[in-house]
């Protein structure tokens, strides 16, 4: 008797196989084909079991929250979404890196020697240092606010964040925005933090408006037991040390970028 | 059988609720896009996360993805089903995202904001066990890290084609669509997909259906 392929055997457990039919009578008669099936469908069984978390209840109303702010207001009008009040600090950064990029390339488009280059490397990382360090400044002066916040009183049943949230949540659009820029301009380290940011962010826009003072400590200690204040502080050193020294060397950059890596 | 006619006609009624939706906010009522964030965003998530193992880049996935589809909403053709378009969509987003996050993690020099078993620190992400003892706490651990190793050594396009396949149940030619492929070539990479899978996990699952059979698992 002709065993079914492997390959056959998961086709069949998947759905797609061609010959179903042909492939079932032959089970039916074939033990050590079973067995074969058997064994996949035991590992497929495995796989089964890794569960995917439960985003709550609300969580359609929580990405509408998100997302509606900057929907416009008919489909397809995409351009619209940049003049929201919120983004427009983003769209600001945008545009500066675009005018930034445009003027270095004016600069060196006569003569691409390779100095021309570094400069208007140089003139788009600057633009980059000094937006994300107004950004990390935000973003750190937020978690400041909401590590050291406390209850009025030892009665106080709910702390209001609703204030901090928001921030978090305006900043979570800005730290997109700033990470995918880091990633193309191949500044992993800062990519990293900036990662790592917008995840304690993304924790913070969506806590409710009001917490218990147990659920206020929980955050606090989420915040300090990542240590993002204290990457986020050292990054922004490091930024405005940039800012403030002359233009650095292209080889001085790539050390600069490796040493902040290893924060 | 009933339970099957009942089943087609929900999803009849809930596709004809997708298009009323869809033509009242191509007609300018915004509002009437919440009804369709609202009713995909749990299945949305769902292939979100299966596809790029994290909370955190599923949500982003989610987000994008309502946002793209409201912006490409005009291409949208009304006999579709919304949700299908919609979940096309995030499955090529999550695609460009697993992508970056590999690119992030070659260059990343930084510990991430993991335990130490590779695991991201979240509770709702651990495996429920109703009696975790230490040991058995090990082996669940143990398990799903095993698992999740296996599914990461898939590459984006057998990854993609075996969430959407086995676990969210698309069809052929919806998983090609996403793919830029042909029925054929998924159909291959579906293959592909799971023998890796069955190589990298069959030892391990069949030393636990044994300790099982021999009442020694711990």
């Amino acid at each position: 008797m002709k065993h079914m392929t492997e390959e056959e055997l998961i086709a069949f457990r998947e759905g797609v196989a061609d010959q179903r039919e042909v492939i079932s009578e032959h089970l039916a008669a074939c033990e050590d084909c079973r067995g074969e099936l058997e064994r996949i469908e035991a590992v497929l069984a495995a796989l089964d079991t890794l569960p995917v978390p439960d985003p709550g209840a609300d969580y359609g109303r929580r990405v509408w929250r998100e997302i509606a702010p900057q929907l416009a207001e008919k489909p397809g009008q995409w351009w619209r979404v940049w003049l929201e009040p919120r983004r427009l600090s983003a769209a600001g950064a945008v545009v500066a890196l675009i005018i930034a990029a445009f003027v270095a390339g004016r600069i060196t488009k006569r003569v691409d020697t390779p100095d021309n280059i570094a400069n208007k490397e140089q003139v788009r990382e600057r633009i980059l240092v000094v937006a994300v360090g107004e950004h990390l400044g935000h973003s750190e002066r937020m978690l400041v606010e909401l590590s050291n916040a406390v209850p009025d009183s030892p009665a106080q049943k709910a702390v209001n964040i609703s204030a901090e949230q928001r921030r978090a949540e305006d900043l979570l659009q800005e730290n997109r925005l700033y990470r995918q820029t880091a990633l193309q301009e191949g500044d992993a380290g800062l990519a990293s933090v900036l990662d790592e940011l917008e995840r304690v962010l993304l924790d913070v826009a969506h806590s409710p408006d009001e917490v218990t003072p147990a659920q206020l400590e929980a955050i606090q200690k989420k915040i300090e037991a990542r240590g993002i204040l204290f990457k986020v502080r050292v990054v922004n050193n490091e930024l405005q040390q940039r800012q403030e020294a002359p233009a650095p060397a292209p080889q001085q950059n790539d050390s600069t970028k490796r040493e902040r890596n290893k924060v | 059988m009933i339970r099957m006619q009942q089943s087609v006609d929900s999803t009849q009624a809930l596709a004809e609720s997708d298009a009323v939706a869809v033509e009242r906010t191509l007609a300018g009522d915004r509002d009437a896009y919440r009804v369709l964030v609202e009713r995909h965003s749990h299945n949305v998530f769902r292939l979100a996360y299966r596809m790029t193992r994290n909370r955190h880049d599923a949500e982003e996935v989610v987000q994008e993805a309502f946002l793209r589809g409201y912006q490409k909403l005009g291409q949208f053709a009304a006999r579709s089903n919304f949700g299908t378009w919609v979940y096309r969509i995030a499955a090529n987003y999550a695609i460009d995202r697993m992508r970056q996050r590999q690119k992030e993690e070659a260059r990343r020099e930084m510990p991430r904001t993991e335990d130490k078993d590779g695991m991201e620190n979240d509770p709702l992400t651990r495996v429920k066990d109703e009696a975790p003892t230490p040991e058995r706490l090990t082996q669940s651990i143990e398990l799903r890290k095993q698992l999740e190793q296996a599914l990461a050594a898939l590459t984006e396009a057998e990854r993609t084609a075996f969430v959407m396949r086995h676990w969210e149940g698309c069809g052929i030619e919806e998983i090609a669509a996403v793919l830029k492929s042909s029925s054929n070539a998924t159909k291959n990479t579906v293959f592909r997909a799971v023998q890796k899978l069955r190589h990298a996990l069959q030892p391990m699952v069949e030393t636990r259906a044994q300790a099982r059979a021999m009442g020694t698992e711990l």
